[in-house]
């Protein structure tokens, strides 16, 4: 029950962080890109980079805020992934950049923290 | 996003090297990076800022926070850096403004906000107002030690919030800054250690006072009960009150070592050590893993350095003594660099004059073979026995001056006005040479200019010619006369003063004068 409950809140924020890339002008390209080895959770791109966002959503900071969970080593994952992606999409030579997106659900108030080149 | 930064001191034995701490609030995943050279006890500085910033109600941000302690190159030590990196780190979250740049920061930060006491202050105080700082912000315990020094002012903390209090709200007032006192004339003798408690022992009493007068060092070797320690202890209190810039040097050496006194007064009376004679090396000349401290011969810097039972010394430890008897500091090499701390002492040694101690004894008979006796004063000979210009042979008190029929002996008081005068006398002929005590005279200006003249140093030149002396011990024997005619107001060592001097002397090996 309390995983169905995280896997709802998790899809909850990457839809509000999808959301909240459009408007800011990202093509979504690809989500919870899943491989062996793990799941990108969103693929966008933006002025032709392409860019791999990580998204940490919580209803509390009890546990701290959302973007200390995102660890060095959680980070080279996500680099790994994303090569991985690249190979499979036969992606040409591009800018890559890594992104990290908390969004916090407080109360019914969504509030949403954009970190840009965080790797 | 944001950068801010601040200032610390980096202290190497006494001397300190100005650290920038730069802090910078980027947007990237948290986390709080020190660089720039921090060894272990300075790394965990940062788990001790984030609880103290965060338990002072200024949490810090979900950022990643890098703070570089600059030069980087320069090996950096202990919990001091503290205060230095939470204030550059607020500063860059702009919970508060900076009031002046010119301002040096010091102190260990609790995981409660509160600022710790640390040591080094006062070192680091003189550090910064050689830089050019104006303020130095210490923990509140650290308040006394630090404002004996004119030219900056002491601001004290007991917390995080009381600091962002102080740089939010009243920039402009200087209330929280303490003021300079300058010592006045001190009680020198408040150890109740006075001269006039000392019955009979005349020769030795006037030994002392010469002793005090030229800063000459100083032996006694008697047996068990003869007043060895009792003498010593006098001396600190018969040497005249340490100058102002004395007092610092030697109030620098205690705040290193953490037993700075409370009382914002300079403390001007020289003070006296007393190492066990199981001392190591390291306790006598100082030492230690990686950042060095300084040792007993540090401690006794413009004061008097006594070792009781002298030859059951370990050998390395009094041998250890050379360096800074003949340079008046100790430098200990270590990685990170090479520590220096003062270390000009007046030394006095006791020892027993054999095994069980009663050898030349008028009380009591030595039960030692002739071999014992020799072998066990023969530690003593060598280059340390050699610098010292004073060798008494102490006698037990006997019953008719213990009870006081003898001459009384002089107060320290009395004595140390003689000293000081002596001493005045000294200079006034020493200045021109940059020198200051008789002990310092160079050899070629005790033969030259400062020779007493061939009538008064007749006996002194036969017994050189007839080898009964040593071409050193005749030169000891003139530093000695000139203490001895300062101390008398004369203004040439007479022959009279030479004889004296001759008898201080004594033989040149401690076994021989039996």
């Amino acid at each position: 029950m309390v995983t169905q409950n995280r896997n709802w809140l998790g899809q909850y924020g990457e839809q509000r962080a999808c959301d909240y890339l459009v408007r800011q002008g990202y093509k979504i390209l690809d989500r919870n890109a899943r491989t062996r080895s793990g799941e990108l959770d969103i693929v966008a791109s933006q002025d032709g980079t392409l860019v791999f966002i990580e998204v940490k959503t919580r209803t509390s900071q009890i546990a701290g805020h959302p973007l200390e969970s995102i660890t060095q080593s959680k980070m080279a994952r996500i680099r790994r992934l994303a090569a991985a992606w690249c190979m499979v999409k036969q992606v040409p030579n591009t800018q890559v950049r890594f992104d990290a997106i908390a969004v916090l659900v407080l109360g019914g108030r969504v509030s949403i923290e954009h970190l840009k080149q965080v790797g | 996003m944001a950068l801010a930064k601040s200032h610390a001191i980096s202290l190497l034995g006494l001397s300190g090297t100005v650290v920038e701490v730069e802090a910078d609030i980027s947007a990237n995943l948290p986390g709080f990076v020190l660089v720039g050279l921090p060894d272990a006890s300075l790394s965990e500085s940062t788990s001790r800022v984030r609880a103290a910033c965060a338990n002072s109600g200024f949490p810090f941000p979900s950022r990643k926070i890098t703070v570089n302690l600059s030069p980087a190159s320069v090996p950096k030590s202990g919990s001091g850096f503290d205060l230095a990196i939470a204030v550059s780190v607020l500063l860059a979250m702009q919970v508060m403004p900076l009031p002046s740049t010119k301002t040096l920061f010091v102190g260990e930060l609790g995981l409660d906000g509160a600022v710790k006491p640390v040591w080094g202050v006062l070192p680091i105080a003189l550090a910064a107002r050689a830089a050019g700082f104006e303020t130095v912000v210490v923990p509140v315990a650290n308040v006394a030690e630090a404002s004996v020094l004119s030219g900056i002012s002491v601001t004290g903390v007991a917390s995080i919030k009381e600091l962002v209090g102080k740089f939010r709200g009243v920039i402009h007032s200087q209330q929280d800054t303490h003021f300079v006192e300058l010592p006045g004339p001190q009680e020198n003798l408040a150890s109740g250690l006075d001269l006039e408690q000392v019955q009979g022992q005349s020769l030795a009493v006037q030994a002392l006072v010469i002793a005090a007068a030229g800063g000459h060092h100083l032996s006694m070797i008697g047996s068990p009960g003869s007043g060895k320690t009792m003498l010593a202890e006098r001396l600190p209190g018969i040497l005249p009150p340490l100058t102002v810039e004395q007092a610092l040097e030697v109030a620098a050496v205690e705040s290193v070592l953490g037993d700075a006194k409370v009382s914002p007064l300079l403390n001007t009376i020289p003070r006296f050590q007393t190492p066990h004679h199981t001392a190591s090396v390291s306790a006598i000349v100082g030492g230690g893993m990686g950042f060095p401290r300084p040792g007993a011969v540090s401690r006794a810097h413009h004061g008097v350095l006594f070792l009781d039972e002298a030859l059951e010394f370990q050998a390395p430890a009094l041998e250890a003594l050379r360096e800074p008897l003949e340079s008046g500091k100790v430098a200990i090499h270590r990685a990170a660099g090479t520590a220096q701390f003062p270390a000009r002492f007046q030394l006095v040694l006791a020892a027993n004059p054999c095994a069980c101690g009663y050898s030349g004894s008028l009380t009591k008979p030595c039960t030692c073979t002739f071999t014992a006796r020799r072998r066990y004063l023969g530690r003593l000979s060598g280059p340390i026995y050699d610098r010292i210009d004073i060798r008494l042979r102490i006698q037990p008190v006997r019953i008719s001056e213990a009870r006081g029929i003898g001459e009384a002996n002089l107060s320290s008081e009395q004595a140390q006005k003689q000293v000081i005068a002596a001493r005045e006398a000294a200079l006034e002929r020493l200045a021109p040479l940059g020198l200051q005590l008789n002990s310092q005279l160079p050899t070629q200006h005790l033969r030259s200019r400062f020779h007493p003249g061939k009538t008064a140093t007749r006996l002194l030149d036969k017994a050189l010619s007839n080898g009964a002396t040593s071409m050193r011990g005749y030169d000891r024997c003139l530093r000695l006369a000139w203490t001895i005619a300062d101390l008398e107001g004369a203004t040439r060592p007479t022959v009279d003063h030479i004889a004296l001097a001759a008898l201080l002397r004594g033989s040149d090996s401690p076994g021989d004068d039996e």
